[in-house]
């Protein structure tokens, strides 16, 4: 099943919304792997001059002890320095909240930067952490047993599925 | 010995023991997991959360600087509390036996035993006697294996010369003393690798070595003829009872690794040791500080690999101690 969401014009509106940001020389990092896509597109419809981060937040995750290792983690990938920076942290789906929490632990170990805002192309419900975004695409109102995904590289596109049995975070 | 008490009803890694009988898929993960652990050593901040709250015990009951400093620092870049335990410090020496030494351990509540033992299979006897949440890694025992060297080698390996099935290898000297040799030779084989040779003295070879999956040589040109990555091995002293070489620099003349050996290799082969080195008798310095020698970036690779056997045993365990009811 698709939403009906066209994805361009999302990030089209999120990129007029992140404007207001740019006088701040902001770096931008997303999280892999839908993060780092929709990161992509609006580092570059920004002109953004400073490289593009990456985090894989794998190693921070707050369910390692019960889901284990994820066995596809990708290098993070900080190399541009965060320290006393404005950082834009984007991601694909805002849900539970513990994601981005994982994602800011992680970038304080990179270092301190200024601040932080988070930049999300769907917002959902089902939060568990006080955390929101600044910045958001589009809201979607999901069963609990649904989930929506971004299909990437090249042409985006979500996608929602059911999930029969028990509903991970 | 038994290799299926290392993974538990759901197949999942519970013990490292041995390298034998370590799939090809399983050892590609620990290696494929390794490599995401070598950016975070990169950091100015060397540290992960993934272990906090457990506590990890390198229990050393032979003497080793690098193997347990490894061990030490993976585990603490995972976060883990550590406790070492050497020896000399043991209550070994009061008469107390190996598992009542581990039964106290663990009832102190600790997660995991870094095990070294000059005794073979040392390891799976304590393996054998722990309870389900407590998980074991063998970091040497007697002859008999030493996986995490095994599988640093074989990353090694991996991160500098590619797909397996192209390499030729050579592992050269004290092949029959060598935990680390049968630990290789494991998994060099199971990753399929085009030939592997083990070169060394007659007395240094262990017999029907050619069971093992290796062809052997006597003559260290002819084994090192084109091959891509050259394996020393450590001449091992404290196990040599008898005379296993006729005279150190007799040994050097014929077996050391020197430029001019090292020249019927591949131009481009590498280097690998697991330290520590004997200058002047199985290597010589040139080799050892030379560009083809990676016996340093091995060290550091060491640290990754430990923090993966280390997440993969840990991760992923339904009822972890800081959480059990």
């Amino acid at each position: 099943m698709r939403p009906e969401i066209d994805i361009d014009a999302t990030l089209a509106g999120m990129t007029e919304a992140l404007r207001t940001y740019l006088p701040r020389h902001p770096v931008m990092v997303g999280i892999h792997t839908g993060g780092v896509w929709v990161a992509e597109r609006l580092h570059k419809a920004l002109g953004l001059t400073d490289p593009l981060g990456a985090l894989d937040i794998s190693f921070y995750r707050d369910d390692f002890t019960r889901i284990g290792m994820n066995p596809e983690v990708k290098a993070s990938n900080l190399s541009l320095g965060i320290d006393s920076r404005h950082v834009i942290l984007v991601d694909d789906v805002l849900h539970t909240g513990r994601t981005i929490r994982a994602a800011l632990n992680e970038l304080f170990d990179y270092g301190r930067p200024a601040s932080v805002i988070l930049a999300a192309l769907i917002e959902r419900d089902g939060r568990e952490l006080p955390i929101e975004a600044q910045v958001v695409g589009a809201h979607l109102k999901l069963a609990k047993n649904q989930h929506v995904k971004l299909i990437g590289p090249d042409n985006l596109a979500l996608r929602i599925q059911s999930i029969t049995g028990e509903v991970s975070a | 010995m038994t290799k299926g008490i290392q993974f538990d009803a759901s197949g999942k890694l519970t013990h490292l023991l041995t390298l034998e009988g370590l799939s090809r898929q399983a050892l590609v993960e620990i290696l494929d997991t390794a490599e995401s652990f070598i950016a975070v050593g990169e950091r100015e901040i060397k540290k992960v959360p993934l272990l906090r709250g457990h506590t990890v015990v390198n229990l050393f009951f032979e003497p080793s600087t690098r193997t347990r400093t490894t061990f030490e620092i993976a585990a603490k870049r995972l976060s883990a509390d550590v406790i070492n335990l050497g020896v000399s410090t043991s209550s070994t020496t009061k008469g107390e036996t190996l598992l009542d030494t581990v039964r106290n351990l663990e009832a102190m509540r600790t997660d995991l035993f870094v095990v070294r033992h000059a005794e073979s299979g040392a390891a799976h006897l304590i393996a054998q006697h722990v309870p389900k949440h407590v998980h074991i890694i063998n970091a040497g025992d007697g002859r008999h294996a030493h996986p995490t060297q095994g599988l640093l080698d074989v990353f090694t390996i991996r991160r500098h010369k590619g797909a397996f099935e192209k390499l030729k290898v050579a592992l050269i000297g004290d092949i029959l003393h060598s935990r680390v040799a049968r630990s290789d030779i494991h998994a060099l084989n199971t990753l399929g690798v085009k030939e592997l040779r083990v070169i060394a003295p007659k007395t240094l070879l262990p017999t029907a070595v050619e069971k093992l999956g290796v062809v052997p040589y006597t003559d260290i040109e002819a084994g090192l003829d084109d091959v891509d990555v050259v394996m020393m091995l450590r001449i091992q002293r404290e196990r040599m009872q008898g005379a296993h070489i006729p005279s150190e620099q007799e040994y050097f003349r014929v077996y050391g690794l020197t430029p001019d050996k090292l020249a019927c290799a591949k131009p481009d082969a590498i280097v690998l040791h697991p330290g520590p080195m004997n200058r002047g008798l199985e290597i010589d310095s040139t080799v050892a500080d030379g560009p083809r020698s990676l016996i340093l970036p091995q060290v550091t690779y060491g640290i990754a690999v430990r923090m993966a056997v280390m997440a993969l045993i840990l991760g992923g365990r339904e009822e972890p101690l800081g959480r059990r009811a």
